[in-house]
């Protein structure tokens, strides 16, 4: 019962955060919103059992992307303009809603099997063994993603390095 | 209405979705684009997590950890193409940035 009262809470200032994220013209306070909607995605996470990834959660996107994001607005002053809509704003908006109708109604029809839940467990020795398992884990697609890192990070460096 | 299941959170993951797919077709600056992006992945981040929790398998949680770590390799390379356009032709407009457009 408390659970859904804190879904519900946390449901009202994802969505009206991200909503903030679309329509305000300031890009700034945009950003600031966004960094809220994370927020609330790591208490979700929490309420799911998830507590290694409502930590790094909070890390990755509130600690470090966010950061990322402010200081690329800082770097491209576009203050005067804001962040206007597109010629696209109404056609996008349609097609937006044909899409949430489909989905919603796809989830709601569909019959889940949804078992008895068990109480939620420390996960984050569950997700090192289905990691690094030998027989079923991931271990080549972690190695991938930390080339990919290195590879973007250098990339990055790359190609905003003056000439 | 008031007991929360699967659906819940899949509602709320395609709502997010769909907040951040709107933004990123409509909104003409790249930002605000890139931001909308990661709405996007945050929302499928919270229906891997759902399905992790409701039907009781572990490799969603996995999942989600390779969605956030190719997140963040976008938003690396995003800002750095953004602030080098900002650069060459100082606009973060999506409009004016045609140079590839015929």
């Amino acid at each position: 019962m408390a659970l859904s009262i804190i879904f519900w809470i946390l449901a009202v200032v994802i969505v009206g955060a991200a909503l903030g994220v679309v329509l305000l013209r300031n890009v700034f306070r945009a950003a600031l919103l966004l960094i809220l909607s994370f927020l609330g995605i790591a208490g979700l996470f929490v309420i799911l059992g998830a507590d290694f990834l409502a930590a790094v959660q909070i890390l990755i996107y509130v600690g470090a992307i966010s950061v990322l994001l402010l200081m690329g607005i800082m770097l491209t002053r576009e203050q005067q303009h804001g962040s206007p809509f597109g010629r696209l704003r109404w056609p996008a908006a349609v097609v937006v809603a044909a899409l949430l109708v489909t989905i919603v109604m796809a989830v709601t029809g569909t019959p889940w099997s949804v078992g008895i839940l068990a109480a939620p467990e420390p996960t984050t020795e569950a997700i090192a063994n289905s990691l690094f398992s030998l027989e079923r884990g991931f271990v080549l697609p972690f190695e991938i993603a930390s080339v990919l890192l290195l590879a973007a990070v250098v990339g990055a460096i790359v190609i905003v390095r003056e000439k | 209405m008031l007991n929360v299941g699967l659906e819940h959170y899949l509602t709320l993951s395609a709502v997010l979705f769909c907040i951040g797919l709107y933004g990123a077709l409509a909104k003409r600056n790249v930002v605000i684009i890139l931001m909308c992006i990661e709405i996007m992945l945050n929302a499928v981040n919270i229906s891997l997590v759902a399905f992790s929790r409701y039907l009781g398998l572990i490799t969603g949680q996995t999942f989600a950890i390779f969605v956030m770590t190719v997140a963040a390799a976008e938003v690396a390379v995003g800002l750095a193409l953004i602030i080098s356009v900002y650069r060459h032709r100082g606009t973060v407009d999506v409009g004016e940035v045609d140079l590839m457009k015929w």
